[in-house]
């Protein structure tokens, strides 16, 4: 396929689907309330980002999210690794890693609100909360696939443990990390909202509750593309980290 | 000469399901500094678990093991596996660096010096390259190297040119021929191949298996260095065929 081809399937899909959108807004005669018009939703999202206010919710959920995310990171690595290097520390910790998959997270937002306040702390948990688990199962399965060939060459160096940590067992587990990261900024996301949604009196989950009590579905959807905007920002961050990170793997991935 | 390497009834045996498995009947072997050893059997004959056990990859459940240090006092062993196992997260020149940088070497040191190898065994013009960019010929080059970065005494090969081509297989029996006359380091190097044992070695060890032993050793009184032209001359080909003779007795 030429350049052409293969990139214009994606904006004629987007374009096709805001027609359609645009034009059943016209014809059912569906109440601006319910469903507004794509033309609607971009004169709010405006009209949205000339407020102050906006930029404060937003900051606050992006600081939340990056709150999140970065204890999540730590705490996921390092028992990630606490974990690789014990098997029996392994059989003790995973009942409590199941238990803490299964249970529905969004259900122990009361309960950290109760616990940590409306203020921002809450929303910080939930979203460590959430997104820790992607981390630590990556860092595991990545510091668990060394090459048993490269172990070879570095028991042969006579490398110390903590050589064999940072030069070896790390750099194996990077691209499965990373895979973790991609995972977790979104999740990371997810939970400050929801955070959010449950108490408080700013981010952007928040404002979206409060637009939507209000009766401006218009500002709400405006609301719900800041938000995704975010989220895809924080993505693309994660994937030019990869880049940065893992050099080699650029072309073996066929870009 | 004096000895770089005295193994005295080195053993290992496994405790399996079906009681305890002999993997090396215990093995005298004793080698000579600077001299070059080939070991060559059929799979299972313990040639690899003997080649670990001297480059301290597996501990011996039987024997003592005597290491000679090198002229520097230290006890430096470079591996070369029948992979290469190159670290795909380095550049060639660092991979080439590795033994140095575990050393706590300084890194304009150690470049200078994986630069000055890398050009030693053909890969000058690589030196900033992925391994992943480079051929399975090349890719052994740099292990080889890689080897070498330490200046070991001693130079351990578990069958090294093992996947690679002919071609390729003989220009680097050459070129390592070469190599190890320029530093004088001892090398044991496993082989499944009959010619690359007589091209190369000063004494060829036999093995043979169930349970892995030493069948034989064979001098090649061939003078230094060794054309590939050799291999076609009626003194290789009959020290070839007596190996084949001993080694076709075994499996």
């Amino acid at each position: 396929m030429s350049g052409a081809a293969r990139l214009l399937p994606g904006p004629i899909g987007v374009v096709l689907f805001l027609a359609l959108w645009q034009i059943y807004c016209a014809t059912s005669g569906i109440s601006p309330l319910l469903l507004p018009t794509p033309l609607q939703v971009l004169r709010a999202f405006v009209e949205v980002m000339g407020e102050a206010p906006t930029w404060n919710h937003l900051s606050y959920t992006l600081g939340e999210t990056l709150a999140g995310f970065g204890i999540a990171l730590v705490v996921g690595v390092v028992l990630g690794w606490l974990i690789a290097s014990s098997l029996l520390l392994e059989r003790a910790v995973h009942p409590f890693v199941v238990a803490s998959q299964i249970v529905p997270k969004v259900a122990l937002v009361p309960l950290f609100v109760l616990w940590f306040g409306f203020g921002p702390t809450s929303k910080v948990v939930v979203s460590a909360v959430i997104a820790f688990f992607p981390i630590m199962t990556n860092t595991l399965l990545g510091l668990r696939s060394v090459d048993p060939g490269h172990d070879d060459v570095f028991q042969a160096l006579r490398a110390t443990r903590w050589q064999r940590f940072w030069q070896l067992q790390l750099p194996s587990a990077m691209p499965a990390i990373l895979a973790g990261m991609e995972m977790a900024v979104v999740l990371a996301t997810i939970g400050a909202v929801v955070g959010e949604y449950l108490g408080g009196s700013d981010g952007l989950g928040y404002f979206a509750v409060a637009t939507m009590n209000a009766f401006q579905t218009d500002r709400l959807f405006a609301i719900i593309m800041l938000l995704t905007l975010m989220g895809f920002i924080l993505y693309l961050a994660i994937a030019a980290l990869r880049r940065v990170i893992l050099p080699w793997q650029r072309k073996a991935v066929g870009e | 000469m004096s000895v770089a390497v005295a193994c005295q009834g080195i053993g290992k045996s496994y405790a399996s399901r079906s009681g305890i498995v002999e993997a090396l009947a215990p093995v005298d072997l004793t080698i000579g500094a600077g001299e070059f050893i080939v070991l060559i059997g059929p799979s299972g004959c313990g040639k690899t678990t003997l080649l670990r056990i001297l480059g301290g990859l597996l501990a011996p459940s039987a024997g003592t093991l005597g290491l000679k240090p090198g002229a520097d006092g230290r006890q430096n062993i470079g591996f070369v596996f029948q992979a290469a196992n190159l670290l795909p997260w380095l550049s060639v020149e660092e991979n080439v660096a590795l033994p140095l940088k575990l050393k706590h070497e300084g890194r304009a040191k150690r470049l200078t010096r994986a630069r000055e190898l890398c050009a030693q065994v053909g890969l000058a013009g690589f030196e900033r390259s992925w391994p992943r960019e480079l051929s399975g010929g090349m890719q052994q080059r740099g292990a080889i190297a890689r080897a070498l970065a330490d200046d070991p005494a001693l130079l351990l090969m578990d069958e090294p040119f093992g996947a690679l081509d002919a071609l390729t297989r003989t220009r680097l029996n050459q070129e390592l021929e070469r190599l190890w006359l320029a530093r004088g380091a001892t090398v044991v190097l496993v082989t499944h191949s009959i010619s690359e044992a007589v091209m190369l070695a000063d004494r060829i060890v036999l093995m043979s298996p169930r349970p892995g032993r030493i069948q034989a050793v064979v001098k090649v009184p061939f003078p230094r260095p060794r054309d590939p032209a050799l291999e076609g001359t009626v003194e290789f080909q009959a020290i070839a065929s007596e190996l084949r003779a001993r080694l076709g007795e075994t499996s």
